[in-house]
This record gives structure tokens, sequence and C-alpha cells, in this order.
């Protein structure tokens, strides 16, 4: 593993009008490693994700990639440094087939017309080093399952050869052998070398293939753990905060009339 | 660094060792997907698979377009004559071009009820230019044409940048450009152009030597031949599954059946006629340009998903407001040749059935009015069966309002075989 890291922020914070979504937070990401980041709903994932991708810029902080600090103000900015995100919903075209939808937007062209073979060539060529089993390239995505939907859309994130791949919510709505499909191509992304933020809800999942695990919790860091030498029940109670009851809560409150 | 590196020498192996490993990969293949068998008999297979899927295609068109044939030849035998059967491929040319500037729409999921209304301002543009103010008559083309662009591209800023539904702004605009029309041509109504004009010869002029039909044909057949042919061979070179050589053979002979029993028929009467001339150039460019650029996947893809096609870094506004200009362009495309065919701009121009018949005729031909499904040949086909309607009711003397239920009843038909077999494709998980 590299020392640097691919991706890295430093104390970064974002702000929607009244509400404060991240505040100061740090993460890290190396080249062939799978951070887990997870976190009660609402604790500032998906804004997390969505400020590296490049949705919402961030107001403060410092995002650095390969050490260098660098801007990401739109998603294409996040593309051209080799983010590729690859969203909860699914990003694909239900009325075209395998191939168009892993080349839709970059399309392979010879002399102005759609290279439909060279296309046909390398979607087959991606899907069969990442062992993709579907029943057709040329089928429409429509009549995919929704674990092969999943692995297609994961697929077209990796065409542009990215460093970093962020999947939100990849098992999210899926049975238990697409599951486990979504999850071996995940480890398929760690052996290429590709750094990988998996956000999840499910324990399991991330005890599966994660490195380490970042929690958020309220839109602060909240913790970030090895996966190997951690036990779930710790990861959870940095997620719901355990330390944080009615009983904590009571004290404090009481501490702080105490203090008046 | 240093695994980014042995990744890429990972990955040109595996680019290496692609095409040896293909055999084994189908060996090994998981059972229960659908795998075609090799040559002729898969081919067969497949198209049979097809049909109980409910994958239907061109298939029960071509079937109606055949039964409305026998009927009305049964009834009256000059229907499949050389003079009616060259009639109705000259007439179908206007509401034709108009269909296939509709099809780019529907394939978005939209509708635009306003190409009757521009195809009016496009005669009368047309008419007023050359006729009233004596322009040369290629400008006004030239005006009339990009005309009915502009107005099909206010009307997609209106949808695409504003944000107003499709259906409501093209409504306003079916309204505005009637009226617009009714200006324009003034208090007099009726402007009759030069018969031997550009545009009067658009529906007029033939090829009368056979050898141009004829000529057609074989370029027509020879051109899906080697086109097929050569694409088939590149992909075998690929190592990607091709179509079998029988398939492609058997594909041209049914193009050249039906190619050349069409310029027997031209040659029967005064030749290939330059409007159905036309209208083959813009179904093949038009097909062209939907399916192999990335323009054509762009429609496509907004018709699948909006969502998606942003997300892959399309420019949204610019495909939708594009697509409207097309539509407008192709409706003044139709205007012209309406003018033609009656030798005037007239208050009547674009009005009446025109709108419903140009819908009709792109989703009878089989494109969905749910957007991403259609081909611009379909507006071929269903242009055929509504015009193939009209002049076999208008030989037997039946009155409109007959005519306009029996072509109610077809639309209607089509849609519930649509329909049907949409729902057959998705217990059949296929769409």
């Amino acid at each position: 593993m590299s020392a640097t890291p691919v991706l890295a922020l430093r104390g970064v914070s974002k702000r929607f009008g009244a509400v404060q979504a991240l505040t100061d937070v740090e993460l890290e990401v190396h080249a062939g490693e799978v951070v887990a980041l997870v976190g009660d709903n609402g604790a500032g994932k998906s804004t997390l994700v969505k400020t590296i991708a490049g949705v919402h810029p961030i107001d403060d902080g410092v995002i650095e990639w390969d050490g260098r600090p660098v801007k990401v103000n739109k998603p294409h900015d996040a593309q051209d440094l080799g983010i590729a995100t690859v969203y909860q919903d699914l990003a694909l075209c239900d009325n075209i087939d395998v191939v168009g939808n892993l080349f839709l937007g970059r399309e392979i062209r010879r002399r102005g017309v759609l290279d439909e073979v060279e296309m046909e060539r390398r979607s087959r060529e991606l899907l069969q080093t990442l062992s993709i089993r579907i029943p057709s390239v040329r089928i429409p995505v429509a009549s995919l399952s929704g674990g092969q939907r999943q692995v297609v859309a994961i697929a077209r994130s990796l065409l542009g050869e990215p460093k970093l791949v962020i999947l939100d919510e990849p098992t999210a709505a899926l049975g238990v052998e697409q599951t486990a499909q979504v999850l071996d191509l995940v480890e398929r992304l760690r052996e290429r070398g590709h750094a990988v933020i998996l956000i999840s809800h499910n324990m399991a999942d991330v005890k599966a293939v994660a490195d380490k695990v970042a929690v958020l919790r309220l839109g602060r860091n909240n913790g970030v753990f090895e996966v190997k030498s951690t036990s779930q029940e710790e990861i959870i109670s940095a997620i719901t905060g355990a330390t944080d009851n009615a009983v904590t809560r009571r004290a404090a409150r009481s501490n702080v009339e105490a203090q008046k | 660094m240093s695994i980014d590196k042995t990744d890429q020498v990972q990955a040109s192996d595996a680019a290496v060792d692609a095409p040896a490993a293909a055999p084994d990969a189908v060996a090994v293949v998981d059972p229960r997907l659908l795998v075609r068998e090799q040559g002729f008999a898969g081919y067969i297979g497949e198209f049979k698979r097809k049909m109980r899927a409910g994958d239907l295609g061109a298939v029960p068109v071509v079937i109606g377009l055949i039964a409305i044939c026998a009927i009305f030849q049964s009834l009256n035998s000059a229907f499949l004559g050389a003079e009616n059967l060259n009639n109705i491929f000259v007439a179908m040319v206007a509401t034709g071009m108009m269909s296939v500037g509709i099809i780019f729409v529907l394939l978005l999921g939209e509708i635009d009820l306003s190409v009757g209304s521009v195809s009016g301002v496009s005669a009368a543009i047309l008419a007023v230019m050359s006729v009233t103010h004596g322009v040369n008559e290629w400008l006004a083309v030239l005006t009339a044409l990009a005309a009915g662009a502009v107005i099909g591209a206010l009307h997609g800023f209106f949808f695409a940048r504003i944000g107003a539904p499709a259906f409501a702004v093209t409504l306003a605009g079916l309204l505005f450009w009637n009226g617009f029309m009714l200006q324009l041509l003034g208090a007099n109504g009726t402007i009759n152009i030069d018969g031997e004009g550009v545009v009067g010869k658009l529906t007029t002029y033939y090829f009368t030597d056979v050898a141009a039909a004829y000529g057609l044909a074989v370029v027509a057949v020879a051109g899906y031949f080697l086109t097929a042919f050569f694409g088939a061979r590149r992909r075998e070179a690929a190592g990607i599954p091709s179509r079998p050589l029988s398939e492609i053979v058997l594909r041209t002979a049914l193009l050249a059946v039906a190619a050349f029993a069409v310029a027997v028929m031209f040659n029967q009467y005064k030749g290939l006629p330059l409007a159905t001339l036309l209208f083959v150039v813009v179904l093949v460019l038009s097909d062209f340009v939907l399916r192999r650029t990335a323009y054509g996947r762009k429609v496509f893809a907004l018709g699948g998903s909006v969502e998606a096609s942003r997300r892959a870094g399309i420019n949204v506004t610019a495909v939708r407001v594009s697509v409207f200009a097309i539509a407008g362009f192709f409706a003044a495309v139709g205007g012209l040749f309406w003018a033609s065919k009656i030798a005037a701009a007239n208050q009547s121009a674009g009005a009446g059935d025109l709108l419903m018949n140009v819908i009709a005729a792109a989703v009878i031909g089989g494109t969905s009015l749910f957007g991403g499904r259609g081909r611009t040949w379909n507006a071929l086909l269903g242009v055929l069966v509504i015009t193939s309607i009209q002049y076999g009711l208008a030989l037997e003397g039946i009155a409109t309002p007959i005519q306009y239920m029996i072509t109610g009843g077809v639309l209607l038909a089509t849609v519930v075989i649509d329909s049907i077999s949409r729902k057959t494709q998705k217990s059949a998980g296929r769409a």
C-alpha cells in the first residue's frame, strides 16, 4: 500500500442554510483499500460522498488528491481526477443494452460513427476480467436482475480507469446471492488496485469486504476502525453513539443548569 | 503508484488472453442463461423465442398491411394497380416526413402537437415569399425549412429550459402557429404555387427512365448486403457473436423481393417518383443518425432515463431542444410536400386529421409512446397503413366520416397489440 493516500479530506465542513451537515470531517483512502463509510440516517454519509463527487462543493477544509490539495466544484472535476461514483439509484437506461449503457456518454467512435464492434469487444473483456456473468451484452438492461444491474453499474464506473470508486449502498435491496456477487466485485476492485469507498448500512457486508470503517455521527467523525481488530458491537456503538443516550443527556442538562 | 503499474500489466495480459479464454468461458456459462445456437437454426430459434416472449417487432404491422391490401384488392381490383399504389407512395410522403420528426420526439417520451400547424406555416412562408414577393424559390424553401427548425427549437426551449410540459407548450404552438399561418396568408386565404417550380415538382416529378427505379433497388439491396456482410466479418474478426451468413442472405433476399416488386410497380406507371426517393433517403439518414451516432444514442438514453443521461454527462437541455428543432424541421418538410400535392398554400393546411395521422403513423409503425423504443423506419410502415386505408376507402367511394372511424379503429388495434405484447414481454422478463 502506498504511503500517500489517494484521497484525503482534511477538516471538511459543509452547511446547507441553517443546517451544519458536515463538521471538520477527516477521511483517508489508499490505493487497494476498501474504506466503509457508515453512520445512522442523516449522519452525513451521502453529503460527504457528494462533496467528494463534486455535487456539493465544500465550504471549509481541504480535499487532497495524491497528496496535493485540489478543488472539486463540479462533478466533472471529480471525474477528471479519476473519481467514479455509483449512486444508490442505479444510473442505467432500461431501454439500452448493456454495451450501450457501459459506454453511455463516452462512446467509442470510428470515423464519427459509433464503433459497436469495439465497444462490444471491450465490454465483454471488462465483464470477463471482473467475472461478471450476464445473459448477453446485447439485451436491454431492463431484463437484468437487480444484482446484475448493480454490477453493470459498477463495471460502467470502471471504464474510465478511475483511481477511486465510491459505491453508495450497492447492496441495498439485493437478495443474498446478488449481494454476494456485488461483494465479490468489490474485492476484485481492491485486487485491481482501486481505492474504494463503500457506503453501507449492513454490518455483515462491511465486515466481509472492508479494510477500515469510518464512522460518521451527526456530521462529525466518530472514529476510524480497523475491521479485523474491531467487533461489530464497537462499530455499532460508534454509529448510534452509545455514550449518548437518555441518561447521559439528562446528566449533561443538569450540569448545564448547575453552572448557571 | 506501483500498484497502478502492475494493474496495467494485468489488464494488458487479460486483453491478450481474452480471445483464447473466450471458448472456455462459453463452456462454463450459466445453464440458465439464454445462449443462442450458432448458425441458421439459432436464428430461427431466436425468432420463435422472441415471438413467444411478445417481442413482435414489425410483424403485426406487416401482417396488417397484407390484410389491408387483401381486403381492398378483393373489393376493387384497381387497388393493387400500378397507378393507385404509385399514388399511395407519393401521397404518403408528406405525412411520412412529419412522422420521422415526431418519432424523434416520441423517443424522448414527449409529444409535439404543433407539427400540423408548423407545416402550414412552412407552406405559407414558401408561398408568400416565392409567389407574392417573387423571391427565388430555393431561398424561399430554405427559409421555410429554417423557420420550421427555429419554431421547433423555440418549443424545445420552453420545454427543456423553462421546464413547461411539452404537451402544453406544443398545444399552445398548435394554436399560435395556426393563427400565424392565417395571418401570413392574409384575406385571400389561398396562394397557388407554380406547379413547375421546385416545390411543385416535389410530388409531380418522376424519373421516367426505368433504370432509376431498378437502380435504386439494386443500390438498396447491395448496400444492405455489403453493410451486413462486412459488419459480420468485422465482428467475427473481433471474436464477438455475429450474424450467420445464412441470416444475412435471408434478410437480403426478403429486402430484394420487396424492393424489386416496388420498382416494377413504379416502372409500370411513370417511373420512380422523386418524393419517394427523397423519403427513402431521409429514412436511411435518420435511421443512421439515431442508431449509429453518439447523438442518436443520447436521444435513446433520454427516453430511457433522464437522470442516468444527466449523470453520464449528456447535455440534456441541448439534446431536447435539438430534438424539437428536428421535429419542427420535418414538419416544415412535410408542409412543403403537402403544398406541392395540392399546388397551393391554403387555410386548411396542417389542419384536420393531419396531426393525428402523423402521430398514428409513428405509433402504428411500432414507436412507443413512452419513449426509448422505435425506429424511423416505423414511419414508413405506419404511413403506408394509413395512406392505404385512405386510398382504399376513397376507391370504394366511402366518405370521410367512415374513413376517420376506420383509421381510429386501426390505431386502437395497434395500441392494444402493443400493450398486450408489452405485458407478455414483462412476464417473459424482457421489458
